[in-house]
């Protein structure tokens, strides 16, 4: 990883120390001293004095300071590829230094123009805007881009992991603390009736300042860990799910004695795993004519252990005649299962515009119609009377040795 | 002369069961679980028919048959899956797939299904079927270019029949023709699904959210 990384900026080593670029290794606030005493040969502990010296003339030190601190790019990172990814969303340098000339040309303009707050209102909120910047810009020290809302840290919980230094958060602090004295002292010339009312604005503000930024990470962590408590009881339901499922049926599997009892628990649970995952809540059965359809031939399945294989084109709303017609549907199925003796049963289902029709079809031992004895109502009652009732009709077909077939159909409006 | 199938599946355990299955004059030539496997083993060992199973990472079924049909026009896919989604259905056959059945068939009708992809012919299972007569919706009035873009009548007829659990054979029967038309109305279909652009079957992909 090292060695990568030593590989990968061996080529540019020579461009970079002529460059002037912050220092990572020595610095007390934004690297720029660091960096500027390195470009230039000499202690950085000098470049800060001169800092410091010309910060007193007009505050011109700490201008020039903020400025090499927008302007110089940060030395490179051991993380070379996670800075990048950064960069991409960070504005570039030639964006910054428009920025900055623009604000800079707004600063000039108030102060031709006489409307400079002078130094009663000017140089407090200047003070506790570097203060601020210092304090919320959790590093600087990945440049720029960390200049967003959102990659914002605390300053107490910065200081505990050591991503900002101690001597930062204090300079920070009494810039902040400084500009509010200045305020007030500048400002006791102002109407007495106001002055507290102002205290305690300036109070609040300082504190605001101060406590935002720890405010602001602690309302994105109780957030991350809302939204890791939802993932992470997603998988607990679906682990639930999982168990209660089908590992169920896979112990039900393995204790199973014949091959057509086990393949009867496979399809089941594969139905009601399938149901699942598509977003077909068991429930739903009640509701459309197709999940209905579904239900009944799973039921069916578990009931007789045969295989019932269903297949609707369209759907429609259930409502108590197309109840009638899978009621009948199920008749028919379960007719099948017990009587035909074949092992797999297929029911079509087809909504059309003003008929749905219904065939169920076994390819098992079939019987002759005719022969059916009287008292045998199943299929008299059950399904023919049943949607004759609903003003359908229902008629099987069968030859013993070429298996049955029952095709209902019920129009859609009620005569 | 035997016919040369390639088995594709991210199951070891069903690539196994279909090698143990089939066997007659089918040979399976070799197997693969997974995408990046199969392309070139198929590629190099030219079987007649490729059994394909629609669910696999990195782009299942579909994916193997967008690579292999460029260059291969001449092999044949036959889809197999224990997938409900109409999407994926309809997809790897709009990708090419001469057929769709569910594992869950048996090894005589999945042989039988095979000879019939290797024969040119159009493999329907019921659930097929019914997503196909789902897809181009209800009697459509008379559309501008008929020959390509609606089911006809017998054609929709013989679906309807194949979705109600009938074979072919049991469809030439109920239809008074003979198997050969029956296969000819299906694979009829099967080109229809795969060239139309249809308004109805984008309607119907848009409404389950396929497009």
């Amino acid at each position: 990883m090292a060695q990568v990384n030593a590989r990968e900026r061996a080529p540019d080593t020579g461009i970079s120390r002529a460059r002037l670029e912050r220092s990572r290794s020595d610095r007390m606030l934004g690297g720029v001293a660091g960096g500027i005493g390195r470009h230039l040969g000499v202690d950085s502990n000098i470049v800060r004095a001169g800092f410091i010296g010309l910060s007193f003339a007009l505050g011109f030190g700490v201008i020039v300071y903020l400025l090499t601190w927008l302007l110089a790019p940060l030395e490179p990172a051991t993380a070379d590829v996670e800075r990048q990814a950064r960069r991409i969303r960070m504005p570039t340098r030639s964006q910054m230094f428009g920025i900055g000339l623009v604000a800079a040309g707004l600063l000039v303009l108030l102060w031709i123009s006489g409307l400079w707050f002078g130094g009663d209102l000017g140089w407090p909120v200047v003070l506790a805007a570097i203060g601020f910047a210092i304090l919320w810009a959790r590093s600087g020290d990945e440049g720029r881009a960390r200049w967003t809302l959102s990659s914002l840290g605390t300053p107490l919980g910065s200081v505990v992991t050591g991503e900002v230094s101690l001597p930062r958060l204090a300079i920070g602090s009494i810039l902040i603390l400084a500009g509010m004295g200045v305020f007030l002292a500048a400002n006791t010339s102002l109407a007495a009736a106001g002055n507290m009312l102002l205290a305690m604005i300036v109070a609040v503000g300082g504190a605001a300042l101060l406590a935002g930024p720890w405010v602001w990470s602690m309302g994105r962590e109780l957030v991350e860990e809302r939204s890791s408590r939802v993932r992470s009881e997603a998988r607990a339901e679906m682990a639930a799910h999982l168990h209660d499922s089908v590992l169920q049926t896979l112990a039900l599997i393995q204790r199973a004695k014949a091959p057509r009892e086990m393949a009867s628990l496979a399809r089941t649970q594969e139905r009601e795993l399938r149901a699942w995952l598509y977003g077909r809540a068991p429930d739903l059965a009640g509701v459309r004519l197709r999940d209905a359809i579904d239900s009944m031939a799973g039921r069916i399945e578990r009931q007789h252990q045969v295989s019932v294989e269903a297949v609707v084109v369209g759907d429609a709303e259930l409502d108590d005649r197309l109840r009638g017609l899978v009621n009948a549907c199920a008749e028919a199925v379960a007719n099948a299962a017990r009587h035909s003796g074949s092992t797999s049963i297929s029911v079509y289902v087809e909504v059309e515009e003003d008929v749905v029709s219904a065939f169920v079809r076994d390819q098992g031992s079939g019987f002759d119609p005719d022969l059916v004895p009287a008292d045998r109502r199943g299929i008299a009652d059950s399904i023919i009377g049943r949607m004759e009732r609903r003003g359908g009709s229902a008629h099987v077909h069968s030859r013993p040795g070429g298996g049955t077939e029952v095709v209902i159909q019920l129009p859609r409006r009620a005569p | 002369m035997t016919t040369r199938v390639f088995v594709v599946d991210d199951h070891e355990l069903f690539r196994s069961g279909v090698r143990s299955e089939l066997g007659g004059d089918l040979e399976i030539v070799g197997d693969a679980g997974s995408v990046e496997d199969a392309v070139p083993a198929i590629e190099e060992l030219q079987p007649d028919v490729v059994l394909l199973d629609v669910h696999m990472p990195s782009g299942g079924g579909r994916a193997v048959i967008e690579a292999v049909r460029p260059t291969r026009p001449d092999i044949r896919f036959l889809a197999l899956s224990v997938s409900d989604a109409a999407e994926d259905v309809i997809g790897i056959i709009r990708a090419g797939a001469r057929g769709y059945v569910t594992k869950t068939i048996s090894a005589e009708e999945l042989s039988s299904a095979v000879h019939r992809v290797h024969d040119g012919d159009a493999v329907f299972s019921p659930r097929l079927a019914g997503f196909v007569l789902d897809a181009f919706g209800g009697e459509a009035p008379q559309p501008l270019d008929p020959e390509l873009d609606l089911l006809s009548r017998r054609e929709r007829e013989v679906l309807r029949y194949i979705a109600r659990g009938y074979a072919y054979k049991e469809v030439a029967h109920e239809l008074h023709i003979a198997v050969k038309t029956v296969e000819t109305h299906v694979s009829a279909v099967l080109r229809k699904l795969q060239l139309s652009s249809r308004y109805e079957l984008t309607r119907w992909a848009a409404d389950r959210r396929l497009v």
